[in-house]
């Protein structure tokens, strides 16, 4: 489902004597369908780039990424925005709302833009606000007010309203209680068993070998010629 | 799937100075893209090229029309042009005193753009207009008043109902949200957001304010000095700029 294959990656700074600092180099991949990998290795060795690089978010210097039959390193930006539509979830790390928007509808909305009609895309949004405890008398606020946790649990609603499948999670059980942690991990275990191809970050070790098949160290991608 | 609009070479200068050069793009149904930029980097001068209010130098601007299919606007007689003006385009202007006709009524706005694609009934025109008012927000008790006697951001709301009536397929947005307040900037970006997605309209959306384009827009242009330097998925020309040009312009973001 997912394929890196030799991924490059560097970024030019041109207001600071045009520096160049190279990232990430030959970067390959492969995630089949119904398989969680996890990316692993110290801070800053460049786990969360590779996932943007996948979400289309980092433009990839050189290499592909397949994410289905669409290579997002080269893609026209509306085959990207199809991409994201229908196959390819994605749940960072930070809510990121336009104010004023509800809750309810915050969650919802990925399977708005998809045509869901509105009666069943709510009930979606509310049975998985209620799996994660989000209190009803919430749902009709905005989220940009809620605690980090409530934040964290309101994103992966949002990542998991639409049966994705191909899926980007980033620590997704960081700042959750052991309940919600649970309940997340249930999530991405269904997610799975439905047939859906999973990268994750998980700096949760516990976590990471309930759900993860397997562990990519993306130190091995580190440019070779670091100075 | 055709794209609604299909940009080639637009130019634009006036006398030795440069409006915009070359300016290319397609747009297709449903799509956002925002055009950024400093002052004076020509994204009005296109705006205005695209929606027929200035002639460019040089250029297409092809439309998918209804009737027709595609078919170049600039090459379209006046009478056209205004027709599409009034029909399946929408101007939102910056200010929107520029965009509303102050001595009518808040109803009246509304109801002359129905009147315009031939509308008569007294009856259906108000009630439109008061479903309107209603959908940006605007209390329906204040319909006879004149939107001199309205708010700024009630006036921007109402120029948004007064455009939208008609069911325009394309709107171009000159900084929307621009001398707003930023409560009143975060009530109208939901509202067009709503809109763009329950109406499918494609919009072009000019503004110097990135936290506007990373909520609004699906792509984005960077324009400097007339030219295009860049161009891509909104998200990833603000996360990881490959012009400099962008990234001083993203990097100099003041953060709250």
């Amino acid at each position: 489902m997912i394929v890196l294959d030799r991924v490059c990656k560097s970024f030019t700074l041109h207001n600071q004597g045009g520096t160049v600092i190279p990232v990430m180099q030959d970067a390959s991949l492969v995630v089949a369908a119904g398989e969680c990998v996890a990316l692993t290795g110290v801070s800053g060795a460049g786990k969360s780039t590779l996932m943007r690089l996948i979400y289309g978010n980092y433009l990839a210097a050189s290499g592909r990424i397949m994410v289905g039959d669409v290579d997002v390193a080269r893609a026209a930006p509306r085959d990207i925005l199809k991409l994201r539509r229908e196959t390819l979830g994605y749940v960072s790390q930070f809510l990121r709302v336009v104010p004023r928007v509800p809750t309810r509808a915050v969650v919802a909305e990925p399977l708005l833009t998809l045509g869901v009609p509105e009666d069943e895309a709510f009930a979606r949004a509310e049975r998985l606000l209620a799996r994660l405890n989000i209190p009803e008398r919430l749902w009709s606020l905005s989220p940009t007010t809620f605690s980090g946790g409530e934040q964290q649990r309101v994103n992966i609603a949002r990542g998991f309203a639409h049966d994705y499948p191909a899926l980007l999670l980033d620590e997704p059980t960081a700042s959750l209680d052991a309940t919600n942690r649970d309940t997340v991990l249930n999530l991405i275990e269904a997610a799975k068993a439905r047939g859906a191809a999973i990268v994750g970050i998980f700096h949760d070790t516990a976590a990471r070998d309930r759900v993860c098949d397997r562990q990519v160290d993306v130190s091995a991608f580190a440019p070779r010629a670091a100075a | 799937m055709t794209p609604l609009l299909q940009v080639t070479g637009i130019t634009r200068t006036y006398g030795a100075r440069i409006g915009c050069r070359d300016v290319s793009f397609d747009l297709y149904p449903g799509e956002v893209m925002g055009i950024v930029g400093e002052s004076g980097s020509g994204k009005s001068t296109l705006l205005n090229c695209l929606a027929g209010h200035q002639r460019p130098d040089s250029g297409q601007v092809v439309f998918d029309t209804r009737a027709d299919g595609p078919r170049d606007t600039v090459a379209m007689s006046e009478p056209e042009r205004r027709m599409l003006g009034r029909t399946d385009w929408a101007f939102v202007h910056q200010h929107a005193r520029d965009g509303l006709r102050m001595g009518v009524s808040a109803g009246g706005n509304i109801g002359e753009r129905l009147m315009a694609v031939g509308a008569r009934h007294y009856g259906d025109i108000r009630g439109q207009a008061t479903d309107w008012l209603g959908r940006v927000e605007i209390d329906t008790a204040r319909i006879d008043d004149r939107p001199a006697a309205f708010s700024g951001g009630m006036q921007q709301r109402l120029q948004i109902a007064r455009n939208l009536v008609t069911g325009p397929r394309l709107v171009f947005m000159d900084e929307p949200t621009g001398g707003l307040d930023v409560s009143v900037q975060a009530r109208l970006l939901d509202l067009v957001r709503g809109l763009v997605r329950q109406m499918g309209l494609s919009a072009l959306i000019v503004t110097h304010d990135l936290a506007v384009v990373r909520l609004l827009a699906d792509r984005l242009m960077v324009m400097k000095d007339g030219n295009v330097v860049e161009t891509g998925l909104t998200d990833q020309v603000l996360d990881d700029p490959q012009h400099g040009y962008t990234q001083l312009l993203v990097s100099s973001v003041l953060q709250v």
